[in-house]
């Protein structure tokens, strides 16, 4: 899995970072940013999953796998 | 109204996109009489062409254009081909002279390209309006040939050339950049697979399409610190130094430092003058080709602070869209402008190596991998200046020498100094 972050969107709520900590951390300014280029450690994919649904602004995208169809959370 | 102060020549192999000065205007009697709109390679075979050519995109980025073309060719049609010439890099005068003096052949270029991915709609997307005016007599002339082509201009803006902010605009929206995917390739103008090609870029194709000849020369613009800064016709290798003694008049003074890529490549060393000029040659020594774009800075220019004035331009010129854009480069002018004017501290400098190595791929345009980049070369090649430059030691200058109203302007590559020619209505 990996996600995506469209940083035209992100307003720096932080909850990415909250929900999902091996998947997002927060900048010098709390904007998050997805680590390890978006790929989703194994056995975090819900935790990701949980911060692209929680995300106030929808900025979080998940590709499931690949050439699976992208959904914005 | 007089020309503007640059020279415009050729190195004495190249000169295939040189020509016309400044009071000059190619129409269609003169570009046919030098071979323009001939038979040629069409097609598969034309795209074929541009590949063992070489040609690499003029932008910035230095893309192989046959694997663009390949691209949406091979999606399903309706599709677009777009003539970027939005030259949003100050530093930069190569698009808008194609486009003022040279205008058929870029549209030859662009027909050529609209023909070989199969596209049915061709735009001219441009912000100059002398390069509009110049275009719009162009396609007059061409008459029924001309009519598939349409002109979108644009408020000139240093994001508006970007490929995501060109197709915003054409279909009716802002000119500013769009998270990517989907690229314009998949999914451009109205949702149609779109080639966004910059203008230096299809002025290369007719020669290729006509003669199969080698992309080899390049359009460089050198000012700053020489006796006749200009725009220069370049075979690819040639170093900046010897372009700069061949073509630009010599060095007025030592040079300090040089501005690579526009402002987009960094600030380097002198050193940099003996860097073939390509893309992989320079990108090496850690700079970048980009739009062929260099600014020299003289004795009286210190790096530190015309990197400070870059990064204002950037902290001010950009999309104002992504947070760890318009907070990085405000952040980083801060520090610059602190560290030029002797209030630096060894903090500030570790803060500027951090954001140099965390901030790019953050935004969803390259300014803010510009701007990161610019401070990682002043970083890597000034360290030591940066050093002797912290408070106590630096000295203690007055921050109002900076002209925050419009920074780096005196970087820019003045075009129209002695007022806009209309060369097309002279």
């Amino acid at each position: 899995m990996r996600v995506q972050l469209d940083a035209t969107m992100c307003d720096g709520y932080g909850r990415c970072a909250e929900f999902a900590p091996d998947v997002f951390v927060l900048d010098d300014w709390g904007y998050g940013s997805p680590v390890a280029a978006g790929e989703v450690p194994p056995g975090s994919e819900d935790a990701a999953r949980l911060a692209a649904a929680e995300c106030p602004v929808k900025a979080i995208l998940i590709h499931e796998a690949r050439d699976a169809a992208r959904t914005r959370g | 109204m007089s020309a503007p102060g640059l020279r415009i020549a050729g190195w004495p192999t190249a000169g295939r996109l040189t020509g016309p000065g400044w009071n000059e205007w190619e129409g269609l009697a003169s570009y046919r009489a030098v071979g323009g709109y001939g038979p040629g390679r069409d097609g598969a075979a034309l795209i074929d062409a541009v590949r063992s050519a070489g040609l690499l995109g003029r932008g910035g980025a230095g893309f192989p254009a046959w694997r663009k073309w390949s691209s949406v060719a091979a999606r399903p049609a309706p599709r677009c081909v777009v003539a970027n010439g939005e030259e949003g890099e100050p530093a930069s005068v190569k698009d808008r002279y194609l486009l003022r003096h040279r205008p058929h052949l870029v549209l030859d270029g662009l027909m050529r390209a609209t023909a070989a991915v199969g596209a049915t709609r061709s735009i001219v997307y441009l912000s100059d309006t002398a390069a509009e005016r110049s275009v719009r007599r162009a396609l007059l002339e061409l008459g029924d040939r001309g009519e598939h082509v349409g002109i979108v201009r644009v408020d000139p803006g240093y994001v508006a050339g970007e490929e995501t902010a060109v197709v915003r605009v054409i279909d009716g929206g802002l000119p500013l950049p769009l998270a990517k995917p989907p690229r314009p390739f998949e999914s451009g103008v109205a949702g149609r697979p779109t080639l966004i090609a910059n203008v230096e870029t299809l002025a290369c194709v007719p020669a290729i399409a006509m003669g199969g000849s080698a992309a080899d020369s390049f359009l460089c613009t050198i000012s700053g610190a020489c006796s006749a800064p200009g725009l220069f016709e370049l075979p690819y290798g040639v170093t900046l130094g010897e372009a700069v003694e061949e073509l630009a008049g010599g060095l007025l003074d030592q040079p300090t430092g040089i501005l690579a890529g526009g402002f987009f490549g960094g600030i380097h060393p002198p050193s940099l003058l003996a860097v073939p000029l390509s893309h992989h040659e320079l990108r090496a020594a850690g700079a970048g080709l980009g739009c062929g774009a260099f600014v020299v800075l003289g004795e009286r220019d210190r790096p530190v602070d015309a990197a400070a004035e870059v990064m204002s331009y950037f902290a001010s010129q950009n999309a104002r869209q992504c947070g760890p854009c318009v907070k990085g480069t405000a952040a980083m002018r801060d520090v610059l402008l602190a560290l030029s004017v002797g209030r630096g501290t060894p903090g500030d400098v570790e803060r500027l190596d951090r954001w140099s190595r965390t901030l790019p791929g953050r935004g969803a345009c390259a300014t803010l991998d510009g701007a990161a980049g610019l401070v990682r070369s002043l970083l890597d090649g000034f360290g030591s200046e940066l050093e002797r430059l912290l408070a106590p030691q630096g000295a203690d200058r007055d921050a109002s020498v900076f002209d925050q109203e419009h920074p780096a302007r005196r970087f820019f590559a003045d075009l129209d100094d002695g007022g806009i020619i209309d060369a097309c209505t002279a």
